[in-house]
């Protein structure tokens, strides 16, 4: 007998035998049903993202609300963004990776070493993105492997990896800033499609396509289920290693990718990109709603977690408030989430009950 | 002191009265409530109903703190020491002796050994880091610690279970140590000859409700006390077995199974259309060996075969891929993702069948879970309902429709009834008897024999990990089988 007791639990997980099985519930109305599960937590950020906003606009009436300075909010949200979908899918599956920051600044180098740049320049500049993606994806293996059948836990993994990628980009690099000489690799990736920057397409795709792969196919199913409830994953015989270790590969591609992405905007690559990026992610994420224990997350409230960061500090930025009132507004912000989610996590286990 | 309850959840009424200075026996088989009964009283669970009287006062506990405030202090199973800290750190953890933050180690020290002198363990050494100790020295420095407080009553859940003869000897002479001393001991347990030994009074729990309260042990003999421990308040129905086809293919052979440290050389083999049962205590490596053959924990020695073909040891995943199904022990810790819906549970063994390139079909995941809803009469019919909201029956339903799905030959069924109301049960016992009817071997583990000896069609009565008989259902009752498990438990 070995039941554990967790006071906080107690309530949701103990249905009366007695009397539940014949227990006949209220209807819950569309609506309500709605506004208590993710959608209604979505709307909460939607409402911060529009108070943000409304800020905005008042204090910057000229400068915040046009066009360009939309544009730009975006594009800066757009590299944080593809690292943290990728990140949501670890969250939501219980794990947690600090290396994509550095690994984003690994995969940078690979790109821009002169080696690969001779290979593009004879060929074409899609070898140097088709490194940087390699390079993301072998880094997030490593992890998965390290983590699924080393049994490390992921928080020690991926801080190794952290340490290591960046030791590794430095060396490689020199500690130079590698410039990009392919003139069509910069233009590519600074362009306008339909008027909106290839930055903020790709992060759009990435987000849309990690939307699809969350909520449409089995390999999204199962990461819920493993963040549920990883043994009843497991003895369902679903193979839980071998996804946990597409699970970071997942999250070192979409490092990958932010690396292509700020290798577009800055032209060049050095070890220090991506520095700090994995606790933006993870905020950005948390913020999002998705559960730090996992289990449960959106994508859509990834998204929303990112643009609030952007968008907060470009309203900063606009009132030229310093770098550091952003930083502990950014803190106070995670807090309130966080507290907000465990609020909304404790009413969802009752009334569910 | 007078203690009862009633309408709690897992208690449906008991009244218990304890002494001071006595042994006071509390006797039930699993699932009977003993846990949740010493967890009220240590003020981990507070009672719906009824009321707790301690000297002569009505109390409440709130929390565990107040339990020791009043003199009442707990020594769980699952003993509660910290490994890293010394034999002193843990008997006086949570109230350590300072002096401006600063701790009195010395002081600390000569306490310990007084109190461990009177425990008859002066040669344990304060200083020692409990993790290194044997559990029977963790026990004594959980009673320490215990004994630290000004207590008047301690319970001690089944302190016998980690201990060898020698051991449980000492413990004894503990017990009497303590008792002289005026202080009351509830001693939890399920070994009947323990009890002979230390016991002067018994209450008997069953399905939550006190059967006997207050029983002298000198003069009530064994056969009562088995009697009303498993003499059942609601009649069970089973339904009627089917027989076994005479050219009924052997389906699951295992051979020579071994889990060091659980349980060895376990060989039997299940037909198709036969349903097995293994009989025996808590501990003494039924679900072991359930979740070996499943491939849950990896075998150390023999093989599990299904229709022929070998299974890869430690591979749930190969196990599901021949056909086997596991309804695990803790279905909300081991079976269930309880935030999710119905229809994903359903599905979770047989996902990819819903989807097409990986794509998922939640159209016909939906649909095939809402023709389980149907045919299990599964409640609420509603295949987005949560699982947590679930009743216990209903989750266990959740569980079978996920393998009647799947489509298995081998069924591994571990509890199929715990925390299942009674008339859930009977449709279970239906659907495990019609499953075994389409041609499914099935293996029930269960610490209710009734339930074992009414389902199966052949017993195995394990003990401290080894089958110690195989027979019939029909050859056996439920006296003859607890009669084999105490023994086995005992030598």
């Amino acid at each position: 007998m070995s039941e554990q007791i967790t006071p906080g639990s107690e309530v949701a997980a103990e249905p009366n035998p007695t009397t539940s099985a014949t227990t006949v519930e209220a209807p819950v109305s569309p609506v309500r049903r709605l506004l208590s599960g993710s959608a209604g937590r979505n709307l909460g950020l939607v409402l911060a993202l529009v108070l943000i906003v409304v800020v905005g606009a008042i204090t910057a009436p000229d400068t915040f609300t046009t066009t360009s300075n939309m544009l730009t909010i975006l594009r800066q949200a757009s590299i944080i963004g593809v690292i943290s979908v990728g990140m949501t899918f670890v969250i939501i599956a219980g794990g947690i990776d600090l290396s994509v920051g550095s690994v984003m600044g690994l995969a940078s180098i690979a790109a821009t070493l002169a080696v690969t740049q001779d290979l593009a320049e004879n060929f074409h500049w899609i070898v140097m993105v088709v490194f940087a993606l390699a390079t993301g994806l072998a880094a997030g293996l490593i992890n998965g492997i390290v983590i699924a059948y080393g049994n490390v836990v992921a928080f020690m993994a991926t801080l190794a990896m952290l340490v290591a990628a960046r030791g590794l980009a430095e060396i490689l690099a020199e500690r130079r800033t590698l410039t990009i000489g392919s003139r069509d690799f910069i233009n590519f990736f600074n362009e306008d499609f339909l008027g909106v920057d290839i930055l903020i397409w790709i992060f759009a795709l990435v987000a849309v396509g990690g939307w699809v792969l969350l909520n449409r196919t089995t390999f999204g199913r199962r990461t819920v289920a493993i963040g549920g409830n990883r043994e009843a994953s497991r003895l369902a015989g679903i193979n839980v290693k071998r996804h946990t270790v597409w699970l970071y590969a997942l999250a070192g591609l979409t490092a990958g990718i932010a690396a292509v992405m700020i290798l577009g905007r800055t032209t060049a690559g050095t070890s220090t990109h991506g520095q700090l990026y994995e606790l933006d992610a993870i905020a950005a994420v948390v913020v999002g709603g998705t559960l730090l224990v996992g289990g449960r997350g959106t994508i859509t409230g990834t998204v929303l977690g990112v643009l609030i960061f952007a968008t907060l500090t470009n309203v900063f930025v606009q009132n030229n408030l310093s770098s550091s009132v952003q930083a502990v507004a950014k803190g106070v912000i995670i807090i309130v989430a966080v507290l907000l989610q465990q609020r909304f996590a404790k009413q969802g286990g009752r009334s569910s009950s | 002191m007078t203690k009862s309850f009633a309408g709690v959840r897992a208690l449906k009424g008991v009244d218990l009265d304890i002494l001071p200075g006595e042994v006071h026996c509390i006797l039930g088989q699993n699932g009977a409530g003993k846990s949740t009964l010493i967890k009220m009283l240590a003020g981990v669970h507070r009672p719906d109903d009824g009321e707790i009287a301690w000297l002569g006062e009505p109390v409440e506990i709130h929390d565990p703190q107040a339990a020791i405030d009043l003199g009442i202090a707990t020594m769980y199973q699952e003993l509660d020491v910290v490994d890293g800290l010394t034999v002193a750190e843990n008997v006086f953890l949570g109230h350590e002796l300072a002096r401006g933050g600063f701790s009195r180690r010395s002081e600390a020290a000569k306490r310990t050994r007084e109190l461990l002198a009177r425990l008859g363990h002066a040669r344990l050494s304060p200083h020692t880091e409990v993790g290194s100790l044997s559990a029977a020295n963790k026990q004594i420095v959980s009673m320490a610690r215990a004994l630290s407080h000004d207590i008047k009553l301690i319970i001690m859940d089944e302190p016998s279970a980690v201990l060898d003869s020698e051991e449980v000897k000492n413990l004894f002479h503990v017990v009497n140590e303590l008792t002289s001393e005026g202080i009351a001991v509830v001693y939890i347990t399920h070994r009947l000859e323990e009890i002979r030994q230390i016991g002067d009074r018994i209450t008997v729990l069953k399905d939550g409700r006190s059967m006997a309260n207050g029983l002298s042990v000198a003069e009530t003999p064994t056969a009562d006390l088995i009697r009303l421990m498993t003499g059942r308040t609601v009649e069970n129905v089973f339904p009627p077995a089917t027989p076994i086809a005479a050219d009924a293919p052997t389906v699951l052979d295992v051979d020579g199974l071994g889990l060091t440290g659980a349980f060895e050389d376990v060989s039997f083999s299940v037909r198709a259309g036969e349903v097995v049962g293994l009989a025996g205590l808590v501990g003494s490596g039924r679900s072991e060996i359930l979740e070996t053959i499943y491939g849950a924990r990896r075998a150390t020695a023999g093989t599990v075969s299904v229709a022929g073909t070998t299974l890869r040891r430690g591979s749930v995943v190969a196990a599901v891929a021949a056909g086997v199904g596991l309804s695990p022990e803790e279905r909300k810790s081991q079976g269930l993702v309880l935030d999710e819906p119905i229809y994903v549970n359903v599905t979770l063994a047989s996902m990819a069948r819903f989807a097409k390139g990986g794509f998922l079909d939640e159209r016909s995941a939906r649909s095939v879970a809402r023709e389980q809803i149907e045919a299990l009469e599964l409640r609420p019919a509603d295949p987005d309902r949560a699982a947590v909201t679930l009743s216990g029956g209903n989750q266990q339903k959740i569980l079978l429709a996920r393998w009647l799905v799947h489509g298995t030959r081998v069924l591994l069924l571990d509890e199929p009834t715990r925390g299942v109301d009674v008339g859930a049960r009977t449709e279970i016992y239906a659907l495990i008897r019609r499953l075994a009817a389409e041609g499914n071997a099935i293996v029930v583990v269960s610490s209710e024999i009734e339930e074992v000896l009414g389902l199966a069609d052949t017993v195995l009565v394990v003990a401290d990990g080894r089958i110690l008989t195989t027979v019939p259902a029909t050859e056996i009752d439920e006296h003859g089988v607890l009669d084999l498990v105490m023994k086995g438990a005992a030598a």
